[in-house]
């Protein structure tokens, strides 16, 4: 079985096919969609590292990260940020929220693949 | 006509270089926008302490506006090369320079000027670029489309022996995403090209807002007592335009009014005239939140305030916002200071004030408290997620020096 990754984001495209690359790299992926209820999904999922995009439907990326990181279980959890402006007040803004690792869209499939790898490893 | 009989057209001049509203500088300096007007169209005479004050507010000598550039060719050298402080021009010459050679002093001169103009339009620009929602929302379908369509064809072209029931439902993606990106893009060019004709001119609801809670003064008498109607306020309001610009003017005066009879206007006063601007005080006094005092003192008149402050706001995608304007507040000089704002860190930790010095380099007043909050904008229930804003009260240092 391979590491579990939990991938938020609300773009189904974008979704199929980082899930594609993953699962084929031998990642367990598991995809959520929805900001409300993605703190949920991940205490269900347990996943070893978060792709969090900022941009979700109901709430924004940094709040669901401001709840990984205040919660005791998932407060040293790899996330990886995934924004579509690179503005350095977004850069800022995620690492005041906590992210592990920040990448800006559009992204190439191999820096997703071995921005994961890094963050497990 | 005698050159002291234009010092109004100098006057006008300088104030459009600088991208100051006639209603500001008026503010400035004590006097209504309708007598300046009458001054900068040389219909009244200007002079003493009024000239001082002006000449100070527009950054400018006074020998400058009273002669003319022509006259004073020296001054706007000295001016030039003070904002040059590297070039190490040679200011003890000035006047030798000016004598010998007007011509090209006066293109040094023009070019600085016109330096100054183009920087005050980038300026506006960027402003624009980095916190318009409507831009940031089609780049955002801009970027996720060509994500998706990157991410997708590169699978496609970098592995060969995937099935073609993967194969197809790839291609219908890329197919479906592009017809997406040329939408958006199209909205795009259409959003950019609406800006041709005067770029630094035209407003985004955000400006709108900004300019209808300054040209209040951000004072709303209407609406401290109970029966204050923010509905009235805003129809038919001039500088609202547009109807995102009115929907969301509507919000705050509704928001001031419910802060409003939570601290009423007389008993505020009287705490800021006892303890100062001091909202861990106040927000004591008053039993009330952070967020609804920072908000109270943000639309006290300036003669209870005696100083000279700021509010922004930023929900929560981190679009910024200000609601009360501070002299040279929005700057770029300003802007720059962003990182050490703790308006962006009250957004990741909810309901926690957080004070903090802010200092800006090269700045008249070089540093700043900063008083920010985070607190919810929608009412919270067990079914609902709160939803955050955060609010920044900037105050002047040196405001607190001189209590001491």
């Amino acid at each position: 079985m391979g590491k579990r990754v939990l991938l938020i984001e609300d773009e189904p495209n974008i979704i199929e096919a980082i899930s594609f690359i993953l699962s084929r790299d031998g990642w367990d992926v598991a995809t959520h969609s929805n900001g409300h209820t993605a703190v949920d999904a991940i205490r269900e999922r347990e996943p070893d590292v978060i792709i969090l995009d900022v941009m979700l439907p109901g709430r924004s990326g940094y709040e669901i990260l401001g709840d990984i990181r205040a919660d005791g279980n998932t407060s040293v959890l790899p996330v990886l940020m995934l924004t579509a402006r690179g503005q350095a007040k977004d850069r800022e803004m995620a690492e005041a929220a906590g992210a592990s690792m920040f990448m800006t869209k559009p992204f190439s499939n191999a820096d997703v693949l071995n921005a994961v790898n890094e963050l497990v490893a | 006509m005698p050159e002291s009989s234009l010092i109004g057209s100098r006057i006008r001049e300088r104030r459009s270089l600088v991208g100051q509203r006639q209603a500001e500088l008026a503010k400035a300096v004590g006097i209504s926008p309708s007598y300046l007007n009458l001054i900068e169209h040389n219909k009244r005479k200007i002079g003493g302490k009024l000239l001082i004050d002006i000449a100070q507010e527009l950054e400018v000598d006074v020998a400058l506006l009273s002669q003319g550039a022509e006259a004073n060719l020296a001054a706007s050298l000295r001016h030039a090369s003070d904002d040059w402080p590297d070039i190490d021009a040679e200011v003890e010459r000035i006047d030798e320079f000016a004598g010998r050679f007007p011509g090209w002093a006066q293109l040094v001169t023009k070019s600085h000027d016109q330096v100054l103009k183009l920087e005050r339009v980038v300026e506006t620009l960027s402003d624009r670029m980095a916190y318009d929602p409507l831009l940031s929302k089609s780049m955002h379908e801009v970027l996720s489309a060509v994500t998706a369509i990157h991410s997708t064809s590169s699978i496609l072209s970098e592995n060969k022996e995937i099935g073609p029931e993967w194969q197809a439902r790839f291609l219908r993606n890329i197919n479906e995403d592009s017809a997406r990106l040329a939408e958006s893009a199209q909205s795009l060019v259409q959003f950019l090209d609406a800006g041709n004709d005067n770029p630094a001119a035209i407003s985004t609801p955000q400006q709108e807002i900004e300019q209808f809670l300054g040209g209040q003064g951000y004072h709303f008498p209407e609406l401290e007592t109970l029966r204050g109607d923010p509905e009235a306020l805003v129809e038919g309001n001039e500088a609202l335009q547009t109807t995102a610009a009115r929907k969301q003017a509507l919000q705050i005066l509704e928001q001031y009014s419910e802060d409003a009879a939570k601290v009423p206007l007389e008993s505020i006063r009287s705490a800021i005239q006892i303890h100062g601007i001091e909202p861990s005080k106040l927000t004591n006094i008053f039993q009330a939140s952070a967020g609804t005092v920072l908000r109270r003192i943000a639309v006290m008149p300036e003669d209870v305030l005696k100083a000279d402050i700021g509010l922004v706001v930023c929900d929560a995608p981190g679009n910024l916002q200000f609601h009360r304007k501070l002299q040279g507040f929005g700057s770029r000089r300003f802007m720059a200071t962003r990182a050490q704002w703790p308006l962006f860190e009250a957004l990741s930790r909810p309901m926690q004030p957080i004070r903090r010095t802010v200092e800006v380099p090269d700045y008249e007043f070089q540093k700043f408290e900063c008083f920010a909050v985070a607190e919810p904008i929608n009412t919270v229930s067990f079914d609902d997620v709160p939803i955050y804003a955060a609010y920044m009260l900037i105050v002047p240092s040196s405001y607190y020096q001189q209590d001491d």
